[in-house]
């Protein structure tokens, strides 16, 4: 029997409930995009309704932003750190994830899951020890700090990605190479490489984003303004004692978040079947 | 002149023996087919000559000279793999001059190479297309042709049929067996299909256990099975094995037949109980037991479909015979002895 | 034919001999050290540190490593402030796994629908996931403002409250925690519904199949079918969850500073002040293990899912 009525109503809720959860998870997003274009006379009004504009949107605080604030700087160096750390986690997760791939038996699977188990160990637990380390490699308050400490998270996901990765790369076609002339290197890089390409391609994004979302070991070891990372420049440094600069907060993480917030997206499905271990194809 | 010879390989696995003491020499320009079960340590053969696994102990000899120390590149070898491992990111040309890049081959010889070898395979008009677009038969090609372009002293096949749908396999088997007379390279097939082995090798070599059971043509790996188990591998369905005076007697289902259908002397005249029949189309197979024997499995024979089944019934015992010259007996290790009436003359 | 004389030209190949190289197995154990090492010496010795620290009188004023036994843990148990801490933690994270949980598994169930706008929604409700935490967390701040707040100005709107008594959401004791648990189930439930999402899409549907032919209604298939078959994948997803709740330290950290009187003090932001703001490190260190026992048992966990997952 169809029930019209019943029917329109069960679509109405199911609706009200996706829109009641995407406002949820997006508002703040909104607020900082507001918030960023508003004038302060219309942000510090208690009159208006706040969700719109009241007098006409300027730019103003980004102007500040750009002009009179460290953020580009911050900007840049949150790249310069990101491009490193995935340098580094690309010279040591591609041999490792491949020699771990290739190892006969459990052993590589072992191994690996106590490599990847090394990503649950939290900077809260480490970063006291580590502020000492960054201080005896002579790195105190500087962003190379980071780039050395950084790679002690992405290394052990991305390893666990590309061994994952490698160990569905048939090995008949590396011993067709072997046969072919190659050396074992020989036959790594010129077959499973070029064919990793998207898994290569996935720890490229994900340890640049691991990277910049970092807050903790980036608040513990810098304290100087030219040498922070975007994160932790726009949450410390625009804020002055209790004088906080709203417009030009919102602006900042507002522009910092949507790159990351494009390449998670776009890599989504990848990073889940990596942490479910590859339960989920 | 040996183009591949092997001394006493093992292989030995954690605790298990893959391959345990085969020798073997393979002539120049044969197709010699390594037949066995699955398990039975061929691959691993296959994979010690091409340099892709290190024996434990043995040696191996390709064009009379020792090459266990030397590289799988520097060992003049071609291999086609069981699903091929073609490169999926490169066309079919660059699948086939693959090898000779590695060599430094100038780039017109190489262009030159690949057009002769992609003509000699018929896949000219596939060259540009990369091996997901291709079919089962034309990657079984385009893997021939990769072998084919470096000269190779021996080709080592893995099985390269066995992914191919029943139809296609039958001709791809002669086509390969044509290339291989054309290009007269030392061949090495494995497979566990005996199909394959009758009608591709020169000659058979059937392992089982990482052991060497026999060595010989098709007709002599049939005919004259060195041992139990080679008589109970080959043939569907296998030889006949019954227990006889502590030993084995054998004889194949297709000269097992009725007694009216026999005639002349030296018959050995046995009573069987036809428990049931199979029709197939151009045969007929019978199973049952036979009176006074012991056996492991049931005893069966083999009919031409055209002969008229008058008073054969199932769950009726029936007169059937044997030539005497078809009898194979085998000694309590299984092995192949003269028959005892030999013995005694 | 010009092609056979070709191909029966003999070719006497390089010869080259295997060395180091050319052995995977010599090779594979070759490429995973480096790995190993970085993780050894940037993780594996600095918890050792960690754990000397916590056995010593180190301080940034007065760095000696004279040893004091467990007098550190000692003082940091009886110390009221800890124990409120660790059950202000203890609190935070149940209550943000649940929700988040809860919201991931219900955002999943709308996801799963085909409906127009399907992707955007799910890009949207990605967003606080995705985003980095410091700078979402900004925009809570600012939501949470004293003055200027959102959320007061809608519930004055509506009515809900009396504009003369606006909740102070980042300055009252109660509210405070509420604002963080909040914040925490508003960055985690992303995280639940993309693998509900993924584990949903996961179960064959000649599974979901055979279940309704069997006369499985809907919430039996829920029960009994779906959640035991993805149950190893969740588990992996509250594991994650909880780990990433549990030591965290920025979420606080920019919305409270622990307070108002520490009582959204968690162990991480903690630690942060005694053993950096303060400099006491020892103690610091000693805070810091706390999380140590419960890291332990996420690990087991982890590796039973992980096990599991292949059956």
């Amino acid at each position: 029997m169809p029930r019209p009525a019943g029917k329109v109503v069960g679509q109405s809720s199911f609706y009200a409930a996706v829109v009641t959860l995407v406002v949820f998870a997006a508002f703040p997003f909104y607020w900082m995009l507001i918030t960023t274009f508003k004038t302060d006379g219309d942000l510090y009004n208690l009159k208006s309704i706040p969700y719109w504009f009241n007098s006409p949107p300027t730019l103003e605080h980004l102007k500040y932003l750009f002009e009179d604030t460290l953020f580009v700087q911050w900007l840049s160096n949150s790249a310069l750190i990101g491009l490193c750390v995935v340098a580094i986690t690309l010279l040591v997760a591609l041999p490792a994830g491949y020699g771990l791939a290739r190892m006969p038996g459990r052993s590589g699977e072992n191994l690996s899951i106590g490599i990847f188990v090394t990503y649950l160990v939290p900077p809260t637990l480490l970063f006291l020890p580590l502020a000492r380390v960054v201080t005896l490699l002579g790195l105190q308050d500087s962003m190379w700090a980071l780039v050395v400490v950084y790679p002690t998270f992405t290394i052990p996901f991305c390893t666990w990605l590309l061994m994952g990765f490698f160990k569905s790369v048939p090995r008949e076609i590396e011993e067709a190479a072997i046969v072919d002339g190659c050396t074992v290197v020989g036959a790594f890089v010129k077959t499973v490489l070029p064919l990793s390409m998207p898994a290569i391609l996935t720890v490229v994004i994900f340890a640049f984003t691991l990277t910049v979302q970092e807050f903790v070991y980036a608040l513990t070891f810098i304290s100087s303004s030219r040498e922070k990372p975007v994160t932790l420049g726009v949450a410390t440094d625009l804020i002055r004692g209790d004088i906080f600069y709203w417009g030009e907060l919102m602006g900042a993480a507002l522009i910092s978040s949507i790159p990351v917030a494009i390449a998670y997206n776009l890599f989504l499905d990848r990073f889940i079947s990596g942490i479910t271990g590859g339960a989920v194809k | 002149m040996a183009a591949v010879v092997v001394k006493d390989l093992r292989k030995v696995f954690g605790d298990v023996a893959a391959l345990d003491g085969v020798s073997l020499s393979v002539r120049d320009g044969e197709f010699l087919v390594l037949l066995g079960p699955s398990g039975c340590g061929k691959t691993t053969f296959l994979r010690i000559i091409a340099g892709l696994e290190r024996q434990t102990s043995g040696d191996v000899l390709i064009n009379d000279e020792i090459v266990n120390d030397i590289t799988p590149r520097a060992r003049g070898v071609a291999m086609v793999f069981q699903s091929y491992g073609l490169y999926p990111h490169l066309t079919v040309a660059n699948n086939i001059a693959f090898p000779l890049r590695t060599q430094g081959t100038t780039r017109p010889e190489i262009g030159r190479k690949v057009e002769w070898a992609a003509g000699l395979l018929g896949i000219d008009h596939l060259l540009h297309r990369r091996p997901r677009q291709l079919s089962g038969g034309e990657r079984q090609r385009v893997a021939l042709a990769r072998a084919l372009v470096r000269n190779p002293t021996v080709f080592l096949l893995d099985e390269p049929l066995s992914n191919l749908d029943a139809k296609l396999r039958a001709s791809a088997r002669s086509e390969l067996k044509q290339f291989q007379q054309k290009v007269a390279t030392t061949t090495i097939y494995v497979t566990h299909d005996q199909v394959e082995a009758m009608g591709m090798g020169d000659r058979i070599a059937v392992i089982d256990h990482g052991k060497l059971r026999q060595v010989g043509t098709p007709s002599a790996i049939y005919d004259h099975p060195a041992d139990d188990f080679v008589a109970s591998f080959l043939g569907t369905p296998p030889m006949n094995l019954v227990e006889h005076s502590g030993g084995l007697l054998g004889f194949r289902p297709e000269h097992f037949l009725p007694r009216e259908m026999l005639d002349g002397a030296a018959l050995s005249e046995l009573l069987f109980r036809i428990d049931r029949m199979e029709y197939l189309g151009s045969e007929r197979i019978l199973y049952g037991a036979l009176d006074g024997f012991q056996a492991k499995c049931d005893v069966a024979a083999k009919l031409p479909a055209h002969v008229p089944l008058s008073g054969i019934r199932a769950g009726e015992w029936h007169k059937f015979a044997v030539r005497e010259a078809e009898l194979r007996y085998f000694d309590r290790d299984g092995r192949c002895t003269v028959s005892p009436k030999e013995q005694a003359r | 034919m010009s092609a056979i004389a070709e191909a029966a030209a003999p070719r006497r190949p390089p010869r080259s001999r295997f060395t180091t190289f050319d052995r995977l197995e010599v090779l594979g154990p070759l490429f995973i050290i480096p790995a190993i090492l970085y993780v050894v010496v940037l993780v594996g010795l600095p918890f050792l540190l960690a754990l000397y620290y916590s056995v010593s009188a180190y301080s940034i004023f007065n760095p000696s490593w004279t040893f004091v036994g467990l007098k550190n843990f000692r003082e940091v148990i009886d110390s009221e402030i800890f124990r409120r801490t660790l059950a202000n933690t203890l609190i935070f994270t149940i209550s943000a796994q649940i929700i988040g949980l809860l919201l991931g598994k219900i955002g999943a169930m709308l996801l799963m629908q085909e409906f127009p706008g399907r992707r955007l929604a799910r890009a949207l409700i990605v967003l606080p996931w995705a985003v980095p935490v410091s700078l979402a967390t900004l925009a809570w701040v600012w939501m949470f403002d004293s003055l200027y707040s959102v959320i007061n100005w809608t519930l004055v709107a509506a009515g809900l409250i009396d504009p003369a008594h606006r909740p102070q959401w980042l300055g009252q004791e109660d509210l405070a925690m509420i604002a963080v648990v909040t914040v925490h189930a508003w960055r985690l439930f992303p995280f639940g519904v993309v693998i509900f999402l993924a584990g949903f899409t996961s179960v064959p549907q000649d599974v979901l199949d055979a279940a309704t032919i069997d006369g499985a209604g809907f919430w039996r298939r829920n029960y009994q079918i779906i959640l035991p078959i993805i149950a190893p994948i969740i588990m992996i997803a509250l594991i994650f969850g909880t780990v990433f709740t549990f030591t965290d330290l920025s979420v606080v950290y920019l919305l409270t500073k622990g307070g108002p009187i520490n009582s959204t003090q968690v162990l991480g932001t903690l630690a942060f002040q005694v053993g950096i703001l303060s400099g006491d490190v020892a103690h610091g260190a000693a805070i810091c293990l706390f999380l140590f026992p419960f890291l332990l048992v996420a690990v087991i966990l982890l590796l039973r899912s992980l096990r599991r997952r292949e059956i």
